[in-house]
């Protein structure tokens, strides 16, 4: 199991060519109390950058978006009746959707955690 | 806060970075024709007040004011009773500002008005939840539609021929640019569309939108449709137009509608040349994410004390901007609350009270009208608000009753312009402010039009 990260503050843990995605606790931290998260539908098509799942925070509504290409094979509907999982677990519990990978070369250009640190260090 | 104004270089940046020569080049859309290229023709360049005044004042008494004149004119806005306290309080210096505010929070009491204004079309719509009002009926009605398309993730409305024709207008408009598909059918003044909205839901249909009561004023049960579309995973939309109508018969929320839109024009806003209206927005709870607008709620700070917050102003444009559910960013804040009062003033009684005077007077004129030689009544069912079809066009009877003082009705050639087999129909709207005597003058004009 490898976890990424994106400049756009996701994570991606890959196991084989399946992934689970959600978004990094700066990034939760940021966003302040969650009060809503709509996952993509199980089959929707994602492609790398493009809008997968929002996240709502009593501040902002924002979009996450997909580390990689791939297909939904599940949405966390466990975020429908408690989107605060987003604030108190969000590298764990708080995940947003699991995907099968279509291109996992598409993993390469992205950041391991200490990478993502230095990053977030930098902001 | 200083006002910084724009000097030419910033300007110039402006229109440099979206490549536009000049500031005319962003109105070349308009027709050369249509703009102006210098004083208007016959204008004066000047004139005192006294003369302006006394010119508009004599222009004005060309009007013929629907207060001054036996009147049964609705089609979507409706002349009912406003009393002097609702004019009263609206023009209170505390809620003269009643636009919600970009820090929403400080202006307490404008949310708590537009959380009561809520919580007052929730219930009379039948609906868990309402939003803070939207421009006028049709744009809601629009607004419905597009909401209909997020929650399903379809395109295709259908659409009763017994909705305004005004608001389909706007609706095929929007639907121009969305790409959404409107499945439509032309106003038959015997058949209810019924059978044919029945027919049309399929697994593709993100909505039905049926008006209630509808632009003749028919009342149907919407309970089949509903439960038709709930099959198909579509959305039942109900227009609402004379909310009145909703202190006498059952409202759409109870009937399975999803979504209730209306115009909130005949409570506590007067006739105002058309405008400036407020649109009603309501639905269920579980739709409540893909409501576009804003909606307040009540809350405790801090301390545990009652306050209210824009709950859900995150889904608008000026922090959702190109994502946000609509293009909405604002409420009609002043009409809501002239509404509210209004509503307030009546009471769920002096509610019930008003829709059974306005039925009653109603039913009083569709029978007298219905007694001269030639006039027949096309309604089973209405509420203040009927059709009669006449032996001759009524677009030219409407003028010659205006000929004779009666503002008698809407024609439905107006409405539908070239639909021969709708010619001869008038529709007619009778409310409270409606007396006997208007009913005998109205009888009588429209006898001897007719003889």
């Amino acid at each position: 199991m490898t976890r990424y990260f994106t400049d756009e503050h996701e994570w991606i843990e890959v196991e084989g060519t399946t992934a689970t995605v959600g978004i990094t606790d700066y990034a939760q931290g940021q966003l302040g109390d969650i009060v809503f998260a709509e996952v993509p539908a199980v089959g929707t098509t994602l492609s790398k950058g493009g809008d997968a799942a929002v996240v709502e925070s009593v501040k902002a509504a924002s979009d996450v978006y997909a580390p990689v290409s791939g297909t939904v094979t599940e949405g966390n509907d466990a975020l429908a009746d408690d989107p605060a999982l987003v604030n108190s677990d969000p590298e764990g519990a708080g995940w947003f959707f699991k995907l099968e990978l279509s291109d996992p070369s598409e993993l390469d250009g992205l950041m391991d955690a200490a990478a993502y640190k230095a990053f977030v260090d930098s902001l | 806060m200083r006002y910084l104004p724009l000097t030419n270089n910033d300007r110039q940046a402006m229109l440099a970075t979206i490549g536009a020569a000049s500031i005319d080049d962003l109105f070349i859309d308009v027709p050369e024709e249509a703009r102006l290229k210098g004083p208007i023709p016959g204008l004066p360049m000047h004139a005192s007040e006294m003369a302006v005044e006394r010119h508009f004042s004599a222009m004005a008494r060309k009007n013929m004011a629907a207060a001054h004149h036996p009147f049964f004119l609705g089609a979507g806005a409706y002349k009912h009773h406003v009393p002097a306290s609702v004019d009263h309080l609206i023009q209170r210096g505390e809620f003269l500002t009643a636009y919600t505010p970009y820090q929403p929070e400080i202006a307490q009491g404008t949310l708590q008005m537009l959380f009561e204004f809520q919580t007052q079309v929730a219930r009379l719509f039948g609906c868990d939840v309402a939003n803070a009002s939207m421009y006028d009926g049709s744009t809601a009605c629009w607004e419905a539609i597009g909401m209909a398309g997020r929650v399903t993730k379809r395109s295709k409305a259908v659409i009763s021929s017994g909705l305004h024709p005004h608001y389909v207008s706007v609706a095929k408009t929007m639907a121009r640019f969305t790409g959404d598909t409107l499945d439509l059918a032309t106003l038959d003044m015997v058949q209810s569309d019924t059978p044919r909205l029945l027919n049309a839901i399929d697994d593709e249909t993100s909505c039905v939108v049926v008006q209630y009561p509808d632009i003749l004023g028919r009342i149907e049960d919407l309970s089949a449709i509903a439960h038709k579309a709930h099959e198909h995973g579509a959305l039942l939309i109900a227009v609402v137009t004379e909310p009145v109508a909703l202190g006498a018969i059952k409202s759409p929320g109870e009937m399975g509608a999803d979504i209730v839109v209306g115009e909130g024009q005949s409570l506590g806003v007067g006739l105002q040349f058309g405008g400036p209206y407020v649109g009603l927005f309501a639905c269920k709870e579980k739709f409540v994410r893909q409501m576009p607008g804003r909606l307040c709620g009540q809350t405790v700070d801090a301390e545990g004390k009652r306050g209210f917050v824009l709950t859900l102003s995150t889904r608008e444009q000026h922090i959702r901007r190109e994502k946000a559910t609509s293009n909405i960013c604002t409420n009609s804040g002043l009409c809501a609350l002239a509404f509210s009062i209004h509503m307030s003033l009546l009471g769920e009684r002096g509610l019930r009270d008003l829709a059974a005077l306005n039925h009653a007077r109603a039913v009083q004129a569709a029978q007298r009208l219905a007694q001269i030689p030639g006039v027949t009544l096309v309604n089973d069912s209405f509420f203040n608000e009927f059709t009669l079809k006449l032996p001759v066009n009524a677009r030219d009877v409407v003028h010659k009753l205006a000929a004779k003082k009666v503002l008698g009705g809407v024609s439905l050639g107006r409405l539908y312009p070239g639909e021969a087999a709708l010619e001869n129909g008038l529709l007619v709207a009778v409310t409270e402010v409606v007396s006997e005597e208007d009913i005998e003058t109205f009888a009588a004009a429209l006898q001897e039009v007719l003889a």
